[in-house]
């Protein structure tokens, strides 16, 4: 077979299926028991790190709770 | 060490020299004139910094040098590129300006691609640059990975930039939209931007914390994808080596559809995957609360990326590209609608028991409206996708003014919103200096914004309508010269509305200088008694 359809089957077929299926885990996996804990903390990692007066100033303050 | 720096510049400076001697056209020349500089003034420095004791540098905070050097440079090329868009704009309205002496380096055709590498890569690349390298550290709880790396980043882009802009107007390009660069600048870009991604990924695998933040998964996806379409979209073979001019390695329809697998997956990739991850950290940061919904940034992150790179094939409707192709990409970009509002009401929902800030915060203001404008043209983005709808908007001036709805609003305020919020920060002032001058920055470019984008929806429009008109004999009423002329009223107003945009940036950098200058400016109080 050429190169053109081979590739051609292979995307239209179990790559296609592979990355679909891959999405679908991936968004399932985020709604496992137990994330939304993980995420809340995780969301909070912005909030806890600062650093106000620039480089000279700065101590890492957020390093220290994980 | 030093040794190998030396024999490296004295190399780059010689062939640089060749270069300069052998060039067959002129855009070449003033740029291996141009790099023979550079490397002959680093080539001296090097030799003079020779067997010197080495200067400590304190590396137990953040490396903010190169974030500072970033934001002016952000500043900077954002006033040069709403400069030459603005002109451009009233010489579409007034050709006259396109003036005789000036012939042929300030046509039309040179300073458009200017303008839009000026602000796409130079404006945006810049704040993407240093606000990832600012989200990166904060969110990583750790100092840039690579040491001065990080500054042969923020200066090789710079360098490319320099090469793209001056190439343009020598006439050095390889016409392929916002890829207009020819060989040899594309090669450049390319180390830069790997030794990009090597300080990022260095730092997110130093990082202290246990969890990568979903802002930094948004730039690593920019940085990663930006890369494989850079080079692929611009794998061509130069003519000569002491020359700029290059041919393509794909051709006709390939070539067409790599071209704009590229460019909409630039707008997808740099203009929104980019800016998604200054949002998510920046608004969290202004609000002072986390985001909305963490999983449904996680749900929008993947979505995102696993439904834009298929959108390309939407700007080659009723072309030689097959049909099942361009339905694919018009599929694709409809159904990339969800996720961009996802992100959207991620963002605005992060204000959620905060909107009184709204009101009280000017900064907080403009990343709200960057956010209405994201969902507004991420709203229209699909629509035009659509194969009925885009047999009227395309080659329409409706796309210019949907591009700008987009560029201006969403990337434009965002990226002002983060230089309002960077710049106290990083000179350690307590704020900026003037925030009713932000105010104004915000009422200015958003009524430029709207006229911009009101005057590009009605001339878009009818443009489109008086191309496709036909008499009862089936002749076409209109000729091309027509439209052009009943455009001309919506030119002019396109054009004040650049001249509103540009004068809040203008406003904006004074108050950037004057912040970095000196303390916040002092209100006095009123109605407080003497002691």
């Amino acid at each position: 077979m050429e190169t053109y359809s081979l590739l051609r089957q292979l995307a239209d077929s179990w790559v296609l299926l592979a990355m679909f299926g891959f999405f679908v885990s991936v968004i399932l996996w985020a709604f496992r028991p137990g994330s939304t804990k993980t995420y809340d903390a995780i969301a909070q990692i912005p909030l806890r790190e600062d650093s106000t007066m620039g480089a000279a100033q700065t101590t890492r303050k957020g390093a220290s709770d994980v | 060490m030093e040794y190998i720096k030396l024999i490296a510049l004295g190399l780059i400076t010689l062939i640089a020299a060749m270069g300069a001697n052998f060039a067959h056209d002129i855009a070449y020349q003033v740029h291996a004139v141009l790099i023979m500089l550079i490397a002959a003034g680093m080539f001296i420095w090097v030799l003079r910094g020779i067997d010197e004791p080495e200067v400590v540098q304190d590396t137990s905070g953040y490396q903010d040098g190169v974030i500072r050097a970033g934001v002016i440079a952000t500043a900077f090329w954002g006033l040069a590129g709403f400069l030459v868009g603005t002109f451009i704009a009233f010489q579409l309205a007034f050709p006259v300006l396109n003036f005789d002496w000036a012939q042929p380096f300030a046509n039309f055709g040179r300073l458009r691609p200017l303008h839009t590498s000026a602000v796409i890569f130079a404006f945006g690349g810049n704040a993407l640059i240093c606000t990832s390298f600012y989200v990166v550290q904060r969110t990583s709880a750790a100092r840039l990975w690579g040491g001065n790396l990080a500054w042969f980043v923020f200066w090789g882009y710079q360098l490319f930039i320099v090469l793209a802009a001056t190439g343009y107007l020598l006439g050095s390009t390889q016409s392929k939209e916002y890829a207009e660069p020819e060989w040899y600048t594309d090669i450049w870009l390319t180390i830069v931007w790997l030794a990009y991604l090597a300080v990022f990924l260095g730092t997110i695998f130093k990082r202290r914390e246990k969890h990568i933040y979903v802002a930094n998964w948004f730039f690593l996806s920019f940085i990663i994808t930006v890369a494989m379409l850079h080079v692929v979209n611009n794998l061509s073979i130069p003519v000569s080596f002491w020359g700029s001019k290059s041919v393509q390695v794909f051709s006709g329809v390939q070539d067409a559809m790599t071209q704009w697998w590229y460019g909409h997956n630039a707008v997808g990739f740099f203009l929104t995957a980019g800016f998604l991850g200054m949002m998510y950290y920046f608004v969290p940061k202004q609000a002072e609360r986390p985001i909305y919904s963490y999983k449904l940034s996680i749900i929008h992150f993947w979505a995102l990326i696993f439904l834009y790179i298929w959108a390309g094939p939407h700007h080659l409707h009723y072309t030689a590209l097959p049909d099942w192709a361009s339905t694919l990409g018009m599929v694709f970009s409809i159904v990339l609608w969800m996720p961009s509002w996802g992100g959207m009401i991620n963002g605005l929902m992060t204000l959620q028991g905060a909107w009184d800030k709204l009101r009280t915060d000017p900064i907080m203001r403009m990343f709200v409206i960057s956010l209405a404008f994201y969902g507004m043209s991420t709203f229209e983005g699909p629509m035009m996708s659509i194969r009925a709808v885009n047999s009227l908007s395309h080659y329409t001036d409706w796309t210019i003014g949907h591009v700008h709805s987009g560029a201006l609003g969403w990337n434009g305020m965002i990226t002002f919103g983060a230089l309002y919020f960077l710049t106290p920060r990083l000179w350690g002032r307590e704020k900026m200096y003037s925030m009713s001058a932000i105010n104004w920055h915000f009422w200015l470019a958003t009524i430029g914004i709207v006229l911009y984008a009101a005057s590009m929806w009605v001339t878009g429009i009818m443009e489109g309508l008086m191309w496709r008109e036909v008499d009862d004999q089936g002749f076409l009423v209109n000729t091309f010269a027509d439209t052009v002329a009943a455009k001309f009223p919506m030119y002019v107003v396109r054009g004040l509305g650049g001249v509103l945009y540009l004068s809040g940036g203008i406003l904006m950098c004074w108050n950037m200088w004057m912040t970095i200058r000196g303390g916040a400016k002092q209100t006095a109080p009123v109605g407080v008694p003497a002691e």
